[in-house]
């Protein structure tokens, strides 16, 4: 007899050593998040995959899976708080969807159509933030960056270097990457590098491809990001 | 330089879990970290430069750009308000020719604020080069000011600007008597370790942190556990403004603190412990340093300590001006030499802790308590205090009252007897436990401290009613924002957002619905935050509008929208270009202004 939780009623089975986030994408229920990738180590930051265990308030990408958990995730209260974490995220940064090249693509876009949200509702910082454009082949947009460190990870887990990293405290937490001058350009990332390609947002971005595939024709423009994640975010964990 | 850093690194073995300490070294000596530091570094430590900078960037007391020779920062707490430090400040300005947040040209001096410093009972107070300087007035200030400007070195300063008092009012159960050195280990040895754990388990002592936690189980817990490398940690990151007992504690009964670890260590089969000070108390350090010293000398740390076979030693970690690293795993990132941020829970410290292994981190009250135990016995404690909170709780008391200082009290005091101990007159209100506690108004005085009514790390601060709630309120918002680690959303964003809308309603911009939206952010940032810095930041808000939604209603405006900014401030960069000052350069905020 294998262990189970239930989320939001439904019995799901887990295997020892999987998270709250395993065990649902495994059985097809999409938890919002933007931090993860079953890829790599969970980083618990952003919050959207918040659900309640037992009555507790828990971050499912990183709270391991119990026998008997009682889990809710799509509750009233948890989707609307979601949407405020998300805007939280967008008012945070400087992201301007209509001018983003990432736009059809991005996935904190994605899930704040997914939670419907329709505005930011809370008030803008406009913080001043910078591009790093001296990579010939990357470049780095800081108003976009949610501070996921999904690049961070990506570079050190897949790609064998440690070219980003978080730095700053607070609201002053920003990127960074290794090099002695500070510029993108210095460090040994390379356009075929994981983790140029990982963000999940439009903050590190491959140059010259940015309209190669037209607005209309972009992965979220037809399909919703639950459906997305499901199909192709696969779970490596306890395997 | 190079060689400096060289012979800093190897000091430090090359160990990267000394980063901090390498660090403390660098800016005492640089007043900053050069970058050529960072790359040094980064070579002698084997760890990327973005680490070095990355820690470098999170804590207060470092900086990437040169600050004076004498680094000069005012406490912020909101009791060096009450005792006039925004007038204080204001003329260290005009003195020093230098402003806030800055380095004077000639750099010999900058200026800064920095959050509470432990010296409530004797503020205002600040640092300079990291010692405390305390009771800070003009007549202090122009000295610093004279010393400063002769390039006097620290050493030279005159004794009395860096005195700290313990300023003891009333003693109890604990600091009545300091027992012997080597006392509660001879005790724990002669009646067998198991036995000293059970005398604690049925003492009753749960964690004086805050979070109470029964300490037995937390040893028993870590004593289990399947890794035999085990450590003792001891929290003197007491970064909760309006505390200050660990800093007594480790002035005069530092000896039994350690022995409390000692003992720990020989329960849960550590080799290695760790006290964990917050940058702030370095006047603590070499005296600290001293006694551990002579505890070596007496065969009570070490090798074989009182022939018993316990091999045990306890090392020094400085903090360098993080109140998140108070968070016992962001506390355990900090002694790895890492930026201090709270680690994912399971696994607890207990599984996993400091590298990877089985630790324990109590408070310096806690170790304190548990040696006496162990000479005393569990029941000796366990006697006092209330059914669910056993023995006493040591206060910092501090405020508007007569004799601001540290006090002893078993479990269950009333808030009204502490007042009347401490000549607080005309008492509007009480925060208890800190800015991360309860506010408490002049209703509630019967109400208890203990953890089942007002649970305290050991905070109290008096407010008579002269003063303004909101202050206060103020006050320990910006401190969460600032202090927020910044790794998790609700509490990266949502402190800072709490700190717009909190100012935006006390400034008078605020309208009807600032108030619902103000509350309903607490409830998010409360809610959903990685740790207890965020699950509590939204506390000094959520316990006043709950008492006194009537003094935030007072400030709102009449109007059902009210902008977040000053319409007519904002304009006043394109009034000094155009250099126009006339009445149609103005814009009025509402309608009614107009009029």
């Amino acid at each position: 007899m294998s262990k189970t939780i239930t989320i939001d009623g439904k019995i799901i089975p887990f295997e020892e050593g999987q998270t709250i986030m395993d065990a649902a994408m495994a059985a097809g229920i999409y938890i919002p998040h933007l931090c993860h990738q079953p890829e790599f180590t969970p980083h618990g930051s952003c919050k959207l995959c918040t659900v309640k265990v037992n009555g507790r308030n828990c971050s499912a990408c990183t709270f391991p899976a119990m026998d008997g958990q009682d889990v809710l995730s799509e509750t009233e209260e948890l989707i609307s708080d979601r949407k405020k974490i998300t805007q939280m995220l967008f008012v945070e940064g400087n992201h301007l969807c209509p001018g983003c090249e990432k736009t059809g693509n991005c996935q904190l876009q994605a899930v704040a159509y997914h939670l419907n949200m329709l505005d930011n509702h809370f008030p803008l910082f406009y913080p001043d933030r910078e591009v790093d454009a001296s990579h010939p082949d990357v470049m780095i947009d800081q108003n976009r960056c949610i501070l996921c460190t999904l690049c961070v990870r990506a570079s050190q887990q897949k790609d064998g270097k440690n070219v980003f990293a978080i730095s700053g405290r607070g609201i002053n937490k920003h990127l960074i990457v290794n090099a002695q001058s500070g510029l993108l350009k210095d460090t040994d990332l390379e356009a075929t590098d994981q983790a140029a390609h990982i963000c999940p947002t439009g903050a590190i971005l491959i140059k010259r491809t940015g309209f190669q595939v037209p607005i209309g024709e972009r992965i979220y423009d037809h399909k919703e990001i639950d459906q997305v994640s499901l199909e192709t975010e696969h779970v490596k964990h306890g395997e | 330089m190079k060689q400096f850093i060289q012979g800093i690194a190897e000091n430090s073995h090359y160990q990267a879990t000394h980063l901090l300490q390498i660090l403390r070294q660098v800016q005492s000596r640089y007043h900053y970290i050069p970058g050529a530091a960072i790359e040094q570094l980064s070579g002698l430590l084997n760890i990327p430069r973005t680490q070095i900078i990355g820690v470098v960037e999170f804590y207060s007391f470092f900086h990437l750009i040169p600050r004076g020779q004498y680094e000069l920062l005012i406490s912020d707490s909101i009791t060096d308000h009450m005792l006039g430090k925004k007038s204080l400040i204001d003329y260290m300005v005009n003195k020093l020719g230098v402003a806030v947040g800055e380095t004077r040209e000639d750099g010999v001096v900058s200026l800064d604020n920095t959050s509470c410093t432990g010296m409530c009972d004797q503020g205002p107070a600040g640092l300079v080069n990291g010692y405390a300087l305390t009771r800070l007035d003009h007549s202090a200030i122009d000295k610093i000011v004279e010393l400063v400007n002769q390039q006097k070195p620290l050493d030279e300063w005159p004794v009395e600007l860096f005195q700290v008092d313990d300023n003891i009012y009333k003693s109890g159960l604990l600091l009545n008597q300091q027992i012997e050195q080597g006392a509660a280990l001879r005790s724990a040895f002669k009646r067998g370790i198991k036995e000293t754990l059970k005398e604690i388990d049925c003492s009753g002592l749960r964690g004086r942190g805050g979070a109470g936690f029964k300490t037995a189980i937390k040893w028993q817990f870590c004593s289990e556990e399947q890794q035999t490398e085990r450590y003792v940690v001891c929290n003197a990151d007491e970064g909760e403004p309006g505390t200050f007992k660990d800093r007594v504690l480790l002035n005069s009964y530092a000896d039994q603190v350690f022995e409390g670890m000692t003992v720990c260590s020989a329960i849960i089969g550590a080799k290695q412990g760790f006290l964990y000070l917050r940058g702030e108390y370095l006047h603590l350090h070499d005296k600290l340093q001293s006694i551990l010293d002579q505890r070596r000398q007496n065969g009570l740390l070490g090798n074989n300590i009182l022939g018993a076979g316990l091999d045990f030693d306890i090392e020094i970690c400085l903090g360098a001006g993080a109140y998140i690293c108070g968070e016992e795993s962001a506390l355990i990132e900090s002694m790895e030499g890492k930026a201090g941020i709270p680690r994912n829970r399971p696994p607890y410290p207990v599984t996993q802790g400091y590298l990877g292994k089985p630790t324990v981190v109590n408070n310096v009250e806690t170790f304190l308590a548990a040696a006496a135990i162990a000479v005393n016995g569990g029941d000796w404690f366990a006697n006092i205090g209330t059914e669910k909170s056993k023995g006493t709780k040591i206060l910092s008391i501090s405020g508007d009252c007569a004799s601001p200082g540290i006090y002893e009290y078993p479990f269950g005091i009333t808030v009204q007897t502490i007042l009347n101990d401490c000549g607080a007159a005309d008492v509007l209100g009480v925060q208890v436990g800190g800015p991360s506690g309860t506010f408490i108004s002049n209703q509630e005085f019967e109400r208890k401290l203990a953890f089942e009514d007002l649970a305290t790390g050991g905070s109290f601060i008096i407010f008579n009613s002269s003063r303004n709630i909101l202050d206060a309120v103020l006050n320990f918002t910006h401190f969460f924002a600032h202090e927020s680690c910044g790794f998790c959303t609700p509490c990266r964003v949502g402190t800072s957002l709490l700190k717009k809308q909190i100012d935006k309603i006390v400034e008078g911009h605020g309208s009807a619905g600032d108030i619902v939206a103000l509350e309903e952010l607490c409830q998010l940032v409360k809610n959903y935050s990685h740790c207890g810095l965020g699950q509590t930041a939204a506390n000094p808000i959520l316990t006043t509008l709950e008492r006194y939604l009537g003094l935030y209603e007072s400030q709102l405006k009449e109007i059902s929208f009210e902008p977040g900014f000053d319409l007519d401030g904002a304009l006043e960069t394109a009034r000094r270009m155009a250099n126009r000052y006339d009445t149609g350069a103005h814009l009025a905020q509402t309608e009614s202004e107009h009029e």
